[in-house]
């Protein structure tokens, strides 16, 4: 199968599968989704705080530091 | 089209981040405790009383890490998947597979490997307190900064290629990207803040594990995503449903 698969995929030229503007919308949502995440796990009472207290902060601690954010 | 390949982003991304758990406990906490040990140490000498512990040690190496690793996965799978969408049969020729592989490697040297050289990964004890809003800020400026000059060297390899053929034009936007980020890097302001007398191993074994972190994560990303989002491709995409069909 996979030597198939590799001989003719090299035949057919990828097409683009999706328009801009049927992707704006998720792009738009998944960005905002990913900022929040991205903040909570990274930044929240740290520099900024939303929450009072340091609960969010000690929980991620290690995520933190080991996924590169500046911490403490 | 793209809610089918956004849900297998976020699966990927959730698969990734289990991973991403898998490699930093084994690797990075043994790196985290010592770095504590090390504060311990000298907030004793220093006749301090040691910070209260609001999540315990063994929360934090396993649920919270977890937490940290799990979410980051879900959201940079999901944003993984949008610009995989927009990748494909526009950024390259390559096949769904080839693309996302190639993609997760670009995310990965432009969010995570190159801003590590301006302002790299530290573990506990490294950094003041006092400096955190300014060490926030320059970190985020530096990704912007890098992901900013990997599009523009992406797009000017993209405009050279016709005329120049593909590896010089390859040649050119590294270059420019290179020289992009180096003058960025010689303006931006350092940050040392290590104290005197910490283990230049730990801190060494830290960074690496920090990188592996982010490299499983990505690594996990596009392979996994690549794999899931061949099925949905070849469905939308008239010359590859005919390769899935004939295969």
């Amino acid at each position: 199968m996979s030597d198939a698969t590799l001989e003719r995929s090299a035949a057919a030229a990828p097409a683009p599968i999706a328009s801009p503007r049927e992707l704006l919308p998720y792009a738009i949502f998944a960005a905002v989704l990913m900022l929040v995440l991205v903040y909570f796990v990274g930044a929240e009472q740290g520099a900024t705080s939303l929450f009072s207290g340091s609960y969010v902060h000690e929980l991620v601690h290690d995520a933190r530091h080991l996924l590169g954010f500046p911490c403490h | 089209m793209a809610r089918s390949l956004l849900v297998r982003g976020l699966l990927a991304g959730l698969a990734a981040g289990l991973l991403a758990f898998a490699f930093a406990f084994a690797f990075g906490e043994p790196q985290v405790q010592h770095a504590i040990d090390f504060e311990d140490h000298l907030a004793l000498l220093r006749h301090e009383p040691p910070d209260p512990e609001l999540v315990s040690r063994g929360v934090q190496r396993t649920l919270g890490l977890l937490t940290g690793t799990v979410l980051t996965g879900i959201a940079l799978g999901g944003i993984f998947s949008l610009a995989f969408a927009w990748a494909y049969g526009r950024l390259t020729r390559f096949g769904p597979r080839a693309t996302a592989a190639l993609l997760a490697l670009g995310a990965y040297l432009a969010v995570t490997a190159v801003p590590a050289t301006k302002y790299p990964p530290n573990p506990p004890t490294i950094g003041n307190a006092g400096t955190i809003d300014r060490r926030t800020v320059l970190y985020f400026a530096m990704i912007a900064i890098s992901l900013l000059a990997f599009v523009a060297a992406v797009r000017l390899w993209r405009e050279l290629a016709p005329r120049m053929g593909s590896w010089n034009a390859a040649i050119a936007g590294g270059g420019a990207f290179l020289a992009l980020i180096a003058a960025a890097e010689l303006i931006l302001p350092g940050v040392h803040e290590t104290p005197g007398g910490f283990p230049a191993d730990v801190l060494w074994r830290f960074r690496i594990a920090s990188l592996g972190t982010n490299a499983t994560l990505w690594t996990a990303i596009g392979l996994g995503f690549g794999a899931l989002a061949e099925r949905v491709v070849a469905r939308h995409d008239p010359g590859r449903a005919a390769v899935a069909v004939e295969a």
